[in-house]
């Protein structure tokens, strides 16, 4: 399990490579990237600046990551998460799931995602020709994470 | 050492020292990420907190009288309003959360 929160780009092909290293128990991986889009509530958006609560926010991941195997059989998740100023095409959430067949790595990769986004102190400033917002939360994400329960 | 010279137990304390963060808009608005501060003893959980926050008027009864929705952590454990507090415990208040 590797949790990280850093402001450097990540490189997806190397962070796969790296969890099926060594583990010839992995049959399949399932990974899902986030990206900045250039627009979000009919506005343009040029750039966003990501801020978090250093120390929760590793905590509320691993948290995440713990709650998914004890749903599911997987051998290993990881999670990137980017903070700072990203512009629009720039990746800013990683998460890997590797296990033995793809069913349980496309659920626990999904289920992953669902809970980061409502639970993982984590906050969106958008800045867009109107000026700078906060991006509010969304009640599909609540609705996403919910429908785990 | 006389065990009068020992620093009394934070139950013999008139006040709670707390450290309390305040994140994004939350932060902006209130000018202040972080503060280290001394309640009464009576402030003895985060619903009360609030109410001594607000109580500072200008920006802090804004945001403390608002209806926004307002998340709190304590300990970095997400907490609710009737949540106990006690010496040196870490408070953070902050929107819902938008990352991913």
């Amino acid at each position: 399990m590797s949790v990280r929160v850093q402001s450097e780009d990540f490189d997806v092909g190397r962070e796969i490579a790296d969890m099926r290293a060594g583990n010839p128990a992995i049959g399949a991986i399932a990974s899902f990237v986030g990206l900045v889009r250039d627009g979000n509530e009919g506005e343009r958006v040029s750039a966003m600046t990501l801020e978090h609560y250093p120390g929760m926010t590793e905590k509320a991941l691993e948290a995440i990551i713990e709650q998914a195997r004890s749903r599911w059989d997987v051998i290993d998740v990881a999670i990137v998460h980017r903070v700072g100023e990203l512009r629009p095409t720039d990746q800013i959430v990683l998460v890997i799931v590797a296990g033995s067949h793809r069913g349980e790595a496309f659920a626990a990769c999904e289920f992953v995602m669902d809970y980061l986004k409502t639970q993982a102190p984590f906050w969106k400033k958008e800045q867009t020709p109107q000026g700078d917002r906060w991006v509010e939360a969304r009640t599909t994400d609540d609705a996403a994470a919910q429908r785990w329960n | 050492m006389n065990p009068t010279d020992l620093p009394p137990h934070s139950s013999e304390l008139n006040s709670t020292t707390l450290t309390v963060l305040y994140f994004a808009r939350l932060k902006e608005a209130l000018g202040c990420g972080v503060e280290r501060i001394e309640v009464p003893a009576a402030v003895d959980t985060v619903r009360a907190l609030q109410n001594f926050l607000l109580a500072r008027g200008g920006a802090w009864t804004a945001e403390f009288a608002s209806t926004k929705p307002m998340r709190i952590a304590v300990n970095q454990d997400m907490a609710q309003a009737d949540t106990a507090l006690k010496q040196g415990d870490e408070v953070a208040f902050f929107p819902p959360v938008t990352g991913g």
